[in-house]
């Protein structure tokens, strides 16, 4: 057994100098090339909606700006483009609000064939769900942390 | 039929392979074999509501086809051997439904194909049936969903990664009527697992496999690949394929000039499928069309092909267990005088 623990690993090594290595150059230009355009595009709505009303708070812009790419995101996804997009820009266009829209849209499209209970309801959060419970969970830790800090 | 060795037989009665049809999906019909194929479905959907209904519907499509064109009717047909990706083989259980026919289903992932071929010439060896259909496919979309991610899911593939291939491959093998492409030898693999735990790394997953069984099937045989025209693997795709050469090198085997990939060869470089072609659909496809031809008129003379899959499920995957692969080897002689 010893022996075949020894080749495996020996195997493993290898393929991972044989396997190609994604160019980390040109998908980091692309990521910010896409990430920069969402940021670009939010920034327009923003400054569009701020011209029809003054009076409107940053918090409140914000989530409008929020509703605005969400919309943008699951329209883009329902004609079948998005994933043409993400395959283009990655991270650029997983990390905004964008990417997690498309994680739940994608999935309720997918799902629909099973039904609505069964099928968009109890698998909507496919993909989308880890990134939830992983969000809450760090968000605690660093609340506590925060806490700490604020007590010293 | 005789024993040669451990995993290797050598079939003793004529298996013929009297009919054979490639049937794929557009993007494999956009590929450099598209002139090879018998028949290419532009619809992802195939007019059907759902991918797994597509799916079934080019196998419906596939094995009528290769029955009519056999010039058989289904009631000549003694035994469907065959099988697909879709869990519980639905595919190939709903097709078997349809067509009326005794049905034994066959799981080897990829090497699914291969598999019939053994099982299919094993029950002719024995006099019993004289007229086997073998069936296998896949459909991408159908297969990302069940192994994968959501198709409008916005998500990069790693460069080592390959393509379901849509497609499905049917034959007939007869020892009563006779054509002159044979099934002569055939070697069993064994299950092998050097340890490959992500699962979009097929290639590296498989190859060692293949390696395993072409050069069992060498040292069984007393031959090496200067005895054979083509020796083809299922799915590897470029990265696995380069790998094999690699490991059979290191066993004394020259695999630079005689040997291909299906799953390199159905996609063109620019298709976007990274290392290339994957699936139950991809050797039984492109030996259904490519291979199958060129033995009918003799080009070939001798061909080895080894269809190499990928056993693991997805629990066992996200468990975080190494995949264990298989693949059989099938010999063909082409050109033989009926």
């Amino acid at each position: 057994m010893i022996d075949k623990q020894a080749r495996n690993e020996e195997y493993i090594a290898y393929v991972e100098k044989k396997s190609p290595k994604a160019g980390w150059a040109i998908s980091l230009f692309h990521a910010f090339l896409m990430g920069a355009t969402i940021c670009c595009l939010g920034q327009m709505f923003s400054d569009i909606i701020r011209s029809f009303f003054p009076m409107l708070d940053l918090l409140t812009l914000g989530s409008w700006i929020n509703v605005i790419v969400i919309t943008l995101t699951i329209l883009l996804t329902a004609f079948g483009c998005f994933d043409r997009i993400a395959k283009f820009g990655g991270a650029g266009t997983f990390i905004p609000i964008s990417g997690f829209a498309n994680s739940i849209a994608s999935c309720a499209i997918e799902f629909k064939k099973e039904g609505l209970v069964f099928g968009v309801g109890a698998k909507m959060f496919y993909v989308a769900g880890p990134v939830l419970v992983n969000g809450v969970a760090y968000s605690l830790i660093v609340g506590i942390v925060y806490f700490i800090i604020g007590l010293l | 039929m005789k024993k040669l060795g451990k995993q290797t037989y050598e079939l003793s009665k004529p298996i013929s392979i009297i009919a054979g049809y490639g049937l794929v999906g557009r993007k494999e019909g956009e590929g450099p074999l598209k002139n090879y194929f018998d028949d290419i479905e532009n619809d992802d959907k195939m007019g059907e509501k759902t991918f797994e209904k597509a799916e079934r519907k080019m196998f419906y499509k596939a094995t009528s086809a290769v029955i009519r064109s056999a010039e058989l009717s289904k009631e000549d047909i003694d035994l469907y051997v065959g099988g697909d990706l879709m869990n519980q083989l639905v595919s190939s259980n709903y097709v078997a439904e349809n067509l009326q026919l005794p049905f034994l289903g066959l799981y080897n992932a990829c090497a699914t194909m291969t598999e019939s071929f053994i099982v299919g010439s094993t029950f002719l060896e024995t006099g019993g049936p004289s007229n086997v259909l073998c069936a296998t496919g896949s459909h991408f979309s159908a297969a990302e969903r069940q192994y994968r991610y959501p198709l409008e899911f916005g998500n990069q593939r790693q460069s080592y990664a390959q393509w379901t291939v849509t497609g499905v491959g049917a034959s007939v093998i007869s020892t009563k009527q006779k054509s002159s492409v044979r099934i002569t030898k055939f070697a069993i693999g064994r299950v092998t697992d050097f340890g490959i735990t992500d699962i979009a790394n097929m290639g590296a997953a498989m190859a060692p496999a293949a390696m395993e069984t072409l050069s069992t099937f060498f040292e069984e045989t007393n031959t090496n690949q200067e005895d054979y025209d083509l020796i083809a693997t299922g799915d590897l795709g470029k990265l696995g394929s380069d790998i094999l050469k690699d490991l059979m090198a290191e066993k004394g085997y020259d695999l630079e000039t005689n040997y291909i990939d299906c799953g390199h060869m159905i996609f063109n470089i620019d298709q976007d499928t990274m290392q290339g072609g994957s699936g139950a659909g991809c050797s039984a496809s492109v030996f259904n069309s490519y291979i199958l031809k060129k033995l009918q008129t003799g080009e070939f003379k001798k061909v080895l092909l080894i269809s190499t899959g990928a056993l693991m499920s997805t629990t066992t995957n996200q468990q975080g267990d190494s995949i264990p692969c298989i693949a059989h080897l099938v010999m063909f002689e082409g050109g033989v005088q009926c």
